[in-house]
């Protein structure tokens, strides 16, 4: 067992765990932050996608031990409050997600690619989402959400 | 209380934003593997490594020593309490079933079949002693190839004596609604076109997001089920019909579903063994699958050869089809097994007057993972035949592809039209679809284009694809199913309770993962009973809510589960019209209601339909005689099917020196009939479009020599991404369904079912002065390449050559983007 520290959506949190355990069991399992899923067992799929440090990466691909001292923002801490964050508002708006599973993932994918890249084009979205599967919507209206995103935050 | 006056439009049409997302944004949601119960307990499968083998012996001792587990229990330990996994539909009277027992305890017959289950304190602790489990087995040979199983080479199970399952037969001249196409078919083999063709269908996995996952909690008074499945009133009859548990002890609740596509509508061998241990333990527990479970062992789709023999006069004019399929059931017929072919049955004509028809099937049991239904199930494989003999009709005649499917189609003044398959098409205009889609395509244009690339030798060829799909929708009307033999009825029940404080809870036998019924299903009601539509509440997929329901597959949800809904609205009208006649004193003849409000013909008195429920909640001062409550249900069994169709074309463009292809535009126009929310209606066109592409470029999958699935990771199995897919054009055409009061079409299939020939037909439109005439789905470059150089589109695919593998990601399949990925 190792002891971890760290901060999750704004609240520090401190647990022993087991040092191979991922960042998304601890997630999930740990303290109950089950609105970042788990949709595949190679790190193809995206569903899992957080933000460490400000930065997106796939939890599943990430040991709950690495993250000791850092900050972890999941789907559950990115809206301030009632207000959503505007790339939560786009996928409603543009219908961007269906059974919403990969849409944590996804919304969280997206908001790194803007940090990046406030606006891109249709094809630059396309790349940079690739990461991310999405079985329902073929992507057509979660392209055109991130898209949205962008231009109201212009 | 009366904001009903100023209810602006009506919501039947409007793209309201869905209700259901605001959960599923902010993280909030109930996947069936978030639920934590006290003293919880998790399972892991020991599964068999090969396709076909004897267990000689299981030692579970040491997994037993492993640290918190509970026990390890094998097929023997769990006997009959296991129950058996049913097939709703056999065929034919003499259809081979294979008994299925969820865990074998003698021999398994597919790679993945579980042999034994550990329960341990957490979900690691029992996949670690699972690892453990020591089984010994004996391997038999095992029946792989779909043709050599069909001539009973290797036995799938050799207690049956062959592997040839049921063979169904539909043939218009013996039913009475056409002629004879051998007759048909000798006649053009002296002054007519014959064309010949045999298409493969491949193994594809509907691949959902959310991987299944079942917990059972039997310590309340009903043993409680949760499953990501489509379908919880079946599973809790299922479960009672072979387990013995009464069904009335018995709650099955489908909480958020992510994805299934048909393929969550099954009684799985998992659900049932889960079942089975919390009844042994006494103990909640859960089962979570891995994505490589979950592609082994949850239900394939497709998998068939399509043997195919069309009939025309020398102008194209087409006289008779005869089809043969040969379809993989893999080892076990799941639950509609044999009968997703059969519902392809009666599409093979489609849209076109064939005077003469025959149709085959021959089911096979192999030893791979069992198939059943997946988005379309049956009818993708069929609009995938007629519209690539179309394709090679015109070829034959020299005309453009559209002129022979013009020459041959119904026309729209023809409806309703009873067709060689005995359906009668209640409403359509292909003539209209097909303008418009030309229109939005550049049809002419992109003709040109390819015949100018084709004059230069251009190393990018262009070509365009055609689909002119029909299909038939909304399962069932019962007394259809049950001449097919099928297990069950196709109604759907709804109910609508008026609550005092004017809000309004819908439930529906229907069963969502993804569709936005609680969104069009508020919807309808808002415009029924003229209430807002915030103060409708649906609910769903829970058997104690929803005590009856025949949940959602099929395209039926708003066809069939829509139009029970509209019967138990209008139930609720007529209850509340004597007390409103009371209230206000005059008679019920001459109340009228409408926009949500009851009113005395002639006068401007009135009341909302919230003040007739709360004056029904206090029952102060009712009619005498009549009961206090408005609350009332339907149960609708539909009278036909419905006929959606689209006319949707593709641009491919193909470098005929890699044999790269890459979609240029993609143009579809749909008649679904009147559309409730045609955003929600969009999204269910492009998501069922980029499954169709899929099945065309890139998926499938693949068996190596010894059974074992090679394509059982997302590494593998190439699922588009975002960079694959392009943005589609989508429009459409409306011509009313005359056979619901709705007027409504289903949609959920629709693209998936068209776009795969469109993509397959463009591909082969760009090559076909290479003398080719197919190329085997997926259209891999490799395939491509070789059937420009050699003419043959044929043989297996490699993982490797599928186009989202770059020399720049390793050939390693999708990549990981994420900023901080390489850390
Ligand atoms: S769970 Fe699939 S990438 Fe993490
Ligand atoms: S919305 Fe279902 S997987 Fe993306």
């Amino acid at each position: 067992m190792a002891r971890i520290e760290l901060t999750v959506d704004g609240a520090k949190v401190s647990d022993d765990v087991e040092p191979r355990m991922l960042l998304v069991q601890y997630l999930r399992e740990k303290l109950g932050k089950t609105g970042t899923v788990i949709g595949c067992d190679t790190s193809n799929c995206g569903a899992c996608t957080v933000h460490l440090d400000g930065r997106s990466v796939k939890s599943c691909n990430v040991l709950a031990v690495q993250a000791n001292g850092r900050e972890v923002t999941t789907i559950e801490g990115l809206a301030d409050g009632d207000q959503l964050h505007p790339v939560q508002e786009a996928f409603r708006e543009c219908h961007g997600l269906q059974c919403g599973f990969c849409t944590p993932g996804m919304i969280m994918q997206a908001v790194d690619l803007l940090g990046e890249n406030p606006s891109p084009t249709e094809a630059e979205v396309r790349e940079g989402m690739e990461g991310n599967l999405c079985r329902c919507t073929g992507y057509h209206n979660i392209v055109k959400s991130v898209l949205h995103a962008a231009g109201g935050a212009k | 209380m009366t904001a009903v006056a100023d209810k602006p439009d009506l919501e039947i049409g409007r793209d309201r934003r869905r209700k259901e997302d605001q959960r599923l944004i902010t993280g909030r949601t109930r996947w069936t593997d978030n639920l934590v119960l006290p003293g919880m307990l998790h399972l892991a499968m020991v599964r068999s490594p090969f396709a076909h083998a004897k267990i000689v012996s299981i030692d579970t001792e040491a997994a037993k020593q492993s640290p918190n587990v509970v026990g390890v229990f094998t097929g023997a330990d769990l006997g009959e309490a296991q129950g058996a996994c049913i097939n709703a539909w056999a065929i034919t009277p003499d259809q081979v079933t294979p008994p299925h027992v969820p865990m074998p305890s003698d021999r398994v017959a597919f790679a993945g079949e579980t042999v034994a289950v550990v329960v341990a304190r957490t979900a690691a602790e029992a996949r670690d002693a699972a690892e453990l489990v020591d089984v010994e087995y004996d391997e038999l040979p095992a029946a792989l190839d779909l043709k050599e199983s069909a001539a009973d080479t290797v036995l799938a199970h050799p207690d049956l004596g062959t592997n040839k399952s049921a063979l169904w037969v539909f043939d218009s001249a013996e039913a009475g609604t056409g002629s004879s196409a051998d007759a048909a078919i000798e006649k053009a083999r002296g002054d007519g076109i014959v064309i010949e063709r045999e298409y493969r269908q491949q193994r594809l996995i509907p691949a959902f997001m959310e991987p299944r996952s079942t917990v059972v909690d039997p310590t309340g008074e009903q043993i409680t089920v949760w499953s990501a499945t489509q379908i919880p009133h079946i599973l809790r009859f299922a479960i009672a019909a072979t387990t013995g548990v009464p069904e009335s002890k018995i709650r099955v609740i489908a909480p958020d579903v992510g994805g299934g596509f048909g393929g969550k509508l099954q009684q799985t061998p998992e659900e049932m063994i889960t079942f089975a241990v919390a009844r042994k333990l006494g103990k909640p527990v859960k089962y979570t699958e891995t994505r490589s479970e979950s592609l082994m062992t949850a239900h394939h789709g497709r998998d068939q050869w399509q043997k195919l023999t069309l009939s025309a006069e020398k102008d194209g004019t087409v006289t008779g089809l005869k089809v043969e399929l040969t379809a993989d059931l893999g080892a076990y017929i799941a639950i509609v097994g044999g009968g997703v072919p059969v519902l392809g049955a009666f599409m093979f004509n489609a849209i076109y007057k064939f005077p003469a028809y025959h149709f085959s099937c021959q089911t096979v049991l192999t030893n791979k993972t069992w198939t059943d239904a997946y988005r379309g199930a049956g009818r993708p494989e069929a609009t995938y035949a007629i519209e690539r003999l179309m394709d090679e009709l015109a070829i034959e005649v020299g005309v453009d592809p559209l002129e022979i499917r013009e020459k041959n189609w119904i026309k729209h003044e023809e409806f309703p039209f009873t067709t060689v398959a005995g359906l009668e098409y209640d409403s359509g205009n292909y003539e209209a679809a097909t303008a418009k889609a030309k229109e939005a395509f550049g049809y002419d244009e992109l003709r040109a284009e390819q015949k100018q690339r084709r004059e230069s030798g251009d190393r990018i060829q262009l070509g365009i694809g055609i689909s002119t799909f029909t299909e038939m929708c909304g399962l069932a009307p019962s007394r259809v199913l049950g001449s097919l033999n099928y297990g069950a009825g196709g109604w759907e029940h709804a109910s609508v309770r008026m609550l005092a404080t004017g809000k309004v809870e819908v439930i529906t036998g229907a069963s969502a993962h993804g569709q936005g019924h609680e969104t069009a299903f508020s919807q309808i009601v808002a415009d029924r009973l003229g209430v807002a539509f915030e103060d409708v509440e649906v609910l769903h997929g829970d058997t104690q809510i929803a005590h009856k329901g025949l949940d959602t597959y099929g395209s039926r949800s708003l066809v069939v589960g829509g139009e029970a809904l509209v019967k138990a609205a209008d139930k609720v009208i007529e209850k509340a019209k004597p007390i409103a006649a009371h209230l206000l004193e005059a008679s019920v003849d001459d109340i009228e209601f409408s926009a949500g409000r009851f009113s005395v013909r002639g006068t401007d008195q009135g009341l909302a339909m919230a003040e007739i429920a709360m004056a029904t909640f206090a029952a102060h001062n009712l009619p005498d005689g009549i009961e206090p409550s408005i609350d009332s249900d339907a149960t609708y069994d539909p009278v036909n099917f419905n006929y959606p169709h689209g006319t949707h074309l593709c641009a491919m463009e193909v470098d005929t020196e890699t044999g790269g292809v890459l979609m240029r535009k993609y143009v579809c126009v749909d008649d679904i009939g009147n559309i409730i929310n045609p955003m929600i209606v969009e999204g269910q066109v492009h998501g069922g479009l980029a499954q169709g592409i899929a099945q065309a470029l890139w998926e499938e999958a693949v068996y190596d020599d010894s059974g074992t699935l090679v394509s059982g990771s997302f590494v593998d199995y190439l699922l588009p991404t975002s960079a694959d897919t392009i943005s589609f054009e989508v429009d459409h055409t409306t011509t009313a369904s005359t056979t619901n009061t709705l007027g409504t079409k289903g949609v959920g299939e629709a693209g998936t079912i068209a776009s795969t020939p469109a993509v397959v037909n463009a591909v082969v439109d760009a090559v076909r002065q290479f003398g080719v005439n197919d190329i085997q789905m997926p259209c891999t470059p490799e395939r491509v390449w070789r059937a420009i150089h050699s003419g043959d589109g044929g043989d297996e695919t490699e993982g490797a050559a599928a186009p989202h593998f770059t020399e720049e990601t390793g050939m390693q399949g999708q990549t990981d983007r994420t900023d901080g990925a390489n850390q």
